[in-house]
């Protein structure tokens, strides 16, 4: 193998999850995405979830690695819902 | 609902301090529920990392021997990163790896599973796949725990769910995270031969290194580091979330980029990423630990309690943790009345020398959070010794006007001045 740069996708890939399709443990009230000017979730979420698609925050819970950081940098309380995902959801490191 | 349904504690969370807990508690007699979020203990959690053996000692003398832990640490480097350049200082001890070794690398999925299997063999109940909802209360006492439907009682509640501790949260032990006190974590498990990793850092068979890289960060708060595993190296950066934000850095690229720096690259070439993880770490020391660790009912400890030490060389957290998981274990064999649990478990951390460590590297974190320590001083370090070592056949200017030349375009010595009195402050 050789190492080089990867991709979001390509990272996540290697982990194992298993996505809560009934319950997001992250939610959005995009209509205060919409107005929040900084956006710190584009640049601080360690698995680049938070993606700025025609002026729009797009958010993928499904990669979710956990880590709380999205949360923290809100201010505007864009991110309405942040909850672990319930009980054995969500990712599972085998290495950690 | 009778005694017998009772538990004399609940712990919140099967990590390092949570396990460490149950394990105490369930050996001397106690009846223990260890609940984790996560399908199997260990499964939610991160590290750097290294575990400092003595922790381990604390629960169980010898216990580290059957631990699926990776390389004993006998090297500890620093490397500040240029351009094109780094400068790595290698101090190795021999020391370090006799008898009970200092120091381990460890990874927390294995670690974390074997480490609940102990307590759970010493008669603790563990219980994975459960995310607790809330707490429970009566008379201004925590008494239990309510997940899904189910609702269980116990003498104590533990909370050890990490970083985030939202049980912390709702016991209004704790507010949510401000951003400036926890640093953002990235790593890489990259596989390797056993025997790569050994010949790339000069290891014998069983030895580690355990590595911190400073200059890496893009500019951003923060740093890197890099430890030997057995057939893996988990390499990552922790950066300060506010300052990444501040400066539109994405923490994914600045990953990216520091494994093919020049001279990280070599050390990981041919390897394997098999995993990417994420995790939030306490980087204020005891300015981020809350001033109240219990209530009635209900103590914190590890990560929950904001229990981590970095002194720029040295970073524990799982050791801690562990101490911390003992100290309330001891604090709960001791009374029998649970009023008093929480004021023992104050003086267990005195008495087992958590709470004075914490204390007395309080101020490090402003070393750290001065940006020339990450920007200016390792592209400094790195150009004075491109003067030391440079040469390319023309006549050479002065060895002392040089360096100064290198100073001067660094930093002025205003700034090397209070820096200076800045660091012998903290320190």
């Amino acid at each position: 193998m050789t190492v080089k740069k990867l991709s979001p996708d390509e990272l996540l890939g290697l982990n194992k999850f298993a996505v809560d399709e009934e319950e997001p443990h992250i939610v959005l009230d995009k209509a205060i995405c919409a107005n929040c000017k900084e956006k710190p979730c584009l640049v601080v979420c360690p698995a680049v979830l938070y993606t700025l698609k025609d002026g729009e925050v797009n958010f993928d819970y499904a990669g979710c690695l956990e880590c709380g950081t999205c949360r923290i940098v809100c201010k505007t309380k864009g991110i309405s819902k942040w909850a672990y995902p319930r009980g054995t959801m969500g990712v599972t490191f085998r290495y950690g | 609902m009778s005694d017998e349904e009772k538990f004399d504690a609940i712990i919140i969370g099967a990590g390092p301090a949570g396990a460490a807990c149950a394990y105490v508690l369930a050996k001397n007699g106690k009846s223990v529920l260890l609940v984790e979020r996560g399908t199997s203990a260990g499964s939610k959690n991160v590290t750097g990392g290294r575990l400092y053996t003595y922790a381990l000692e604390l629960v169980e003398p010898g216990l580290y021997q059957e631990a699926p832990l990776e390389r004993k640490v006998v090297r500890e480097q620093i490397m500040m990163l240029g351009n094109s350049s780094a400068m790595t200082m290698d101090y190795v001890d021999y020391d370090f790896g006799k008898e009970v070794p200092q120091s381990y690398s460890v990874l927390r999925a294995p670690f974390d599973e074997w480490f609940a299997a102990q307590a759970e063999a010493q008669g603790a109940m563990l219980a994975p796949g459960i995310l607790v909802d809330e707490l429970l209360e009566a008379d201004g006492k925590i008494v239990g725990i309510k997940a899904g439907d189910d609702e269980i009682y116990a003498t104590v509640v533990i909370a050890a769910d990490g970083v985030n501790s939202f049980i912390a949260q709702k016991a209004g032990l704790r507010k949510d995270i401000d951003a400036h006190s926890v640093g953002v974590g990235a790593k890489e498990i990259i596989e390797l031969p056993e025997q790569v990793i050994e010949d790339r850092f000069n290891l014998n068979g069983g030895e580690g290194a355990a590595r911190v890289l400073v200059g890496c960060s893009g500019g951003v708060l923060g740093g890197g580091f890099l430890y030997t595993n057995k057939s893996s190296i988990s390499l990552g950066v922790v950066l300060n979330p506010e300052d990444l934000a501040d400066q539109g850095k994405s923490i994914h690229e600045i990953m990216q980029e520091l494994k093919m720096h020049p001279a990280i690259y070599p050390l990981i070439k041919d390897g394997t990423t098999v995993e990417y993880g994420a995790h939030l770490v306490p980087e204020t020391g005891y300015h981020a630990m809350p001033k109240d660790l219990y209530r009635d009912g209900l103590i914190m400890v590890g990560d929950a309690a904001g229990m981590v030490v970095n002194t720029g060389t040295i970073i524990r957290g799982i050791d801690l943790a562990i101490v911390s998981g003992v100290a309330a274990a001891q604090a709960i064999l001791k009374n029998e009345n649970v009023s008093n649990v929480g004021p023992a478990y104050v003086k267990e951390l005195e008495d087992l020398d958590l709470t004075p460590t914490m204390k007395l590297y309080a101020n490090f974190h402003e070393l750290m959070s001065n940006r020339r320590m990450v920007t200016v001083y390792p592209k400094m370090a790195n150009e004075m010794m491109k003067v030391l070592f440079a040469v390319d056949g023309k006549l050479p200017e002065r060895m002392d006007k040089a360096m100064l030349k290198v100073l001067k375009k660094h930093v002025t010595f205003g700034q090397l001045l209070a820096d200076g009195w800045r660091g012998f402050k903290a320190v």
